[in-house]
């Protein structure tokens, strides 16, 4: 299980350094095996950077990540167990290699001593999990692929080290709508696969779309969070609310009513479970069992 | 990725332009004493003489032979550029990269450093040094020069560095389990291998020209002969007014054609390793 | 009718040849209307808007004409639409971010800008639209970079608007913000035309579900060419363009509960437009292609206002 503990991020911004600036606030979150959690958020919640930490990639300025119980200690064992795809496929290659080199430099590191007929099986094997034709994207050149196939390509990457956690930071954003779903299409496959997948994003119809459960940020805080089905089908939060009702559908135009900004939840504010696995940020009240 | 570099490099025409007037240079360098014997400052024949068959460029206004200074120059002008420039582009790139891909703490220090060397007044730190030390050999030359020439090149480096750094693909890397010497060795240098190769050649050009400004006054290799010196040689001695052009054109040619042909040179690789450019 | 778009073409230059990036569109947009372009990246719809008010260098106009309140617009001909910007025809650019001069204060700029158009600057109406979509007077005396990428895009907004002009082009203008915040600007949107500041509007973006939000209208394009027009309610609710279809369906809602049902995409990409085949460019990708599709189908009225591109349909 990967764990994430009141985990905090500040930067140091001003002159001299002098202010700092919390970008995530106390985010506690599991991610187990099979399961896809979408983490939304809009500009500015703090998501990226809770991905980015996860991944080693940010350093962490407070609480903890465990994986398995143990801290993380990023590195050659640790990625091979979560691995990421991010947001923008083209800026993910090298664009003076070939696409071929993100599953080189996989190989480099990790199966150097695999024969060369048994790593093409291997490849090939991750390119059909992911439905690429190996003919079709092999020894092209970025620019050459469209931005679904670069991005399925990704994920094929990351299930040659067969990790068990995935971070997926807003990799549909870039992607026409009818590539998109199949990128979405593939999560579940391998989250049927037995593979625990982070979702990042901002599309709520997405996240609705993939994930079991959803954990919605709003100023690097999580303002709620549960079973997909309870988050989305009965909002708590105001925050929430508001997300939703301005998620632009196809089966009802927007109504009139002219939107109130959200305040900010009181402080002090905790997590509170309002109804089973279904948590939301209130002012605590007595009665109701805090949970962070 | 090097066989079909290769492949481009064989078929783009501006390499091969700038190799093909390089190399002969070169080549004119290296098997120079073989084709003008003797020593190029030893007066040899009439001063003043226009190229002929026997002095095929010319006499200086001393009857020295144009021809064999202009070959021994050019050993000496391809050493200097090559050690100096060479020299400030490793320190340059090494300041650059750590700088620019460590950020934070490394990045400052190595900043003032860079900051520092780069106000120095370089040419008036290598008249004192070479005053005080006597430099007469060309190697310890282009050790001076190298080492001060090196922070512009450091500064564009660690830019550089500083926004490939930042892109997904170095994420990617390091989320394969890559060391960061080699993300920045085989993931952002070869991104800015063009832009690399054109400091280089900056900074040879640079080195050249400082070499040159030094022999001037007569801090440069005590028994040496380059371009440069044949150069202000023919500047302090009027050739210009007195029509001497073989005297100034030889080695202002060669100083031109050197760094020109290292630029259409620039141009070349730079199609040769930018997949996007070999297209068009 | 507002504006007539009649069998427009216009091409991309680029070292290989020209791209065919818009090919042949007719289409009008009446008077009041929202018209929203939808499709996906490549299909034409971010060319024709820009055709429509300002080609960049690499742009040629290759054919077909387009009128706005019956006088012809001089695509191709840059000097000339000057005397249409801003005062017949208006734009919202995508980055807004970009679109003011950092170095002016907002209030000087919008008077540079008036003046430079002959137009005599209107203090007491410039606020009033200010209000209306909340932004404080004060941000006049401020600089672009003060204001927040909502408020930027406001502010742009107001401005693009400022002579009351006959049609507004709005390009992708809420892709780069947050869903709350594009629910506002799409609906500033809406209230313009309503207090006729624009009298018409070619919304164009990505997502069909935004556009079906504000527009009257919508209008898919295909790789250059025109799918399928229609009321926003019959697009979504019985669209006839097998494109158009697969669209929609391969859109995730809020409010449906999927559990196990999957969503399919669209097989394949969209031809190049370097080189186009000839007949209808979606065939290689439709489930219900058959011979005829090798000859280009006709954009076709088969409904009041509904023409669709197909031979199928």
């Amino acid at each position: 299980m990967l764990r994430l503990d009141a985990v905090t991020k500040t930067y140091r911004v001003g002159a001299f350094g002098g202010r700092t600036l919390t970008a995530v606030d106390g985010v506690s979150l599991d991610l187990v095996p099979g399961e896809v959690v979408s983490l939304i958020g809009e500009s500015g919640s703090g998501k990226t950077t809770v991905g980015r930490m996860i991944l080693g990639l940010t350093p962490v300025s407070g609480g903890s990540i465990t994986l398995d119980g143990a801290p993380v200690r990023p590195g050659k064992d640790y990625y091979r167990q979560v691995q990421g795809v991010f947001q923008d496929p083209f800026s993910c290659y090298n664009p003076i290699f070939k696409v071929d080199r993100v599953l080189q430099m996989i190989r480099e590191e990790y199966f150097p001593g695999t024969a060369g007929a048994q790593w093409e099986e291997k490849v090939a094997e991750s390119l059909e999990a992911v439905r690429l034709a190996p003919a079709l994207v092999l020894g092209k050149y970025p620019h050459q692929l469209s931005g679904g196939q670069l991005q399925r390509l990704l994920i094929a990457r990351a299930l040659l080290l067969g990790p068990r956690f995935l971070v997926a930071d807003e990799i549909t954003s870039m992607l026409d709508a009818s590539t998109r779903i199949d990128v979405l299409n593939l999560l579940a496959d391998l989250k049927s696969r037995g593979l625990g997948v982070l979702f990042v994003t901002h599309d709520l119809s997405l996240g609705n779309y993939v994930s079991e459960r959803a954990v919605v940020l709003h100023r690097g805080r999580v303002v709620e969070s549960g079973p997909t089905g309870l988050v989305f089908g009965n909002p708590l939060h105001p925050y929430t609310a508001r997300l939703l009702d301005s998620v632009p559908r196809l089966t009802a135009r927007w109504d009139g009513v002219p939107q109130e900004p959200v305040p900010d939840t009181p402080e002090p504010s905790v997590l509170v479970e309002a109804e089973p696995g279904h948590f939301v940020r209130r002012v605590p009240a007595p009665e109701l069992r805090s949970v962070s | 990725m090097n066989r079909e570099a290769l492949h481009f490099a064989v078929r783009n025409g501006k390499l091969l332009v700038g190799l093909a007037v390089l190399l002969p240079l070169l080549a004119l360098a290296l098997l120079g004493p073989a084709l003008a014997e003797g020593d190029p400052n030893a007066y040899v024949g009439t001063p003043a003489q226009a190229p002929s068959g026997e002095y095929w460029f010319g006499t200086t206004m001393f009857g020295q032979d144009v021809f064999a200074q202009f070959v021994y120059g050019l050993r000496v002008t391809f050493l200097v550029g090559l050690l100096g420039g060479g020299l400030a582009a490793l320190i340059g790139m090494a300041v650059g990269f750590t700088a620019g891909y460590r950020g934070g703490l490394v990045d400052e220090v190595l900043n003032m450093l860079t900051n520092i060397v780069l106000v120095l007044p370089a040419l008036a730190v290598l008249l004192v040094v070479n005053a005080y030390l006597g430099v007469r050999s060309v190697s310890v030359q282009a050790l001076f020069i190298g080492l001060t020439s090196w922070p512009w090149a450091a500064r564009a480096i660690r830019a550089q560095t500083f926004s490939l750094r930042s892109r997904d693909f170095v994420d990617l890397a390091r989320l394969s389990g890559v060391r960061t010497w080699k993300i920045i060795t085989r993931e952002i240098a070869p991104n800015m291998s063009s832009y690399l190769f054109m400091t280089f050649i900056l900074l040879f050009g640079g080195s050249v020209l400082i070499a040159a400004s030094l022999d001037f006054i007569g801090l440069g290799p005590t028994q040496g002969v380059s371009l440069g010196l044949m150069l202000n040689n023919a500047a302090r001695w009027s050739a210009l007014h007195l029509g001497m052009w073989w005297w100034f054109i030889p080695p202002g040619a060669g100083i031109t054609v050197i760094v020109g042909a290292l630029y259409v040179m620039n141009v070349g690789l730079d199609e040769v390793f930018n997949p996007r450019l070999r297209e068009l | 009718m507002a504006l007539r778009v009649n069998d427009l073409r216009v091409h991309y230059r680029t070292l290989k040849g020209e791209v065919k990036a818009l090919d042949g569109v007719t289409f009008e947009v009446g008077d009041g209307e929202i018209l929203g372009l939808a499709g996906e990246s490549g299909c034409g719809k971010t060319t024709l808007g820009k055709s429509l008010i300002r080609m960049d260098g690499r742009m040629r106009h290759a054919g077909g004409t387009a009128e706005l309140d019956g006088a012809e617009l001089p695509i191709g001909d840059d000097r000339a639409m000057d005397r249409f910007r801003f005062r017949e025809v208006s734009i919202i650019p995508q980055y807004a971010m970009s679109a003011m001069n950092p170095t002016r204060k907002i209030g000087r700029m919008v008077d540079e800008l008036l003046r430079a158009r002959g137009a005599e600057p209107d203090g007491a109406e410039l606020r009033r639209r200010l209000d209306l979509v909340e932004l404080p007077h004060t941000v006049l005396e401020r600089y672009p970079i003060e204001l927040s990428g909502g408020m930027k895009q406001r502010m742009v907004m107001v401005i693009s608007t400022l002579l009351d002009p006959s049609l507004l082009i709005a390009d992708e203008i809420t892709s780069a913000l947050d869903v709350s915040t594009q629910k506002a600007v799409a609906r500033t949107l809406t209230e313009f035309r309503e207090r006729g500041f624009v009298r018409s509007m070619v919304f164009i973006t990505h997502d069909i579900s935004l556009t079906y939000q504000i527009a009257d209208t919508i209008m898919v394009m295909y790789a250059g060419k025109l799918a399928e027009k229609a009321p926003a309610d019959t697009i979504v609710t019985r669209p006839r363009h097998p494109y158009t279809r697969l669209l929609i369906s391969s859109l995730p809602e809020v409010g449906v509960r999927y559990s196990d049902r999957r969503l399919s995409g669209i097989p394949g990409s969209p031809p190049a437009l370097l080189d186009p085949p000839a007949g209808c460019r979606f065939r290689d990708r439709c489930p219900l292609a058959f011979d005829r599709c090798a000859e280009e189908p006709p954009a076709v009225e088969v409904a009041p206002g509904h023409h669709v591109s197909c031979w199928r349909s």
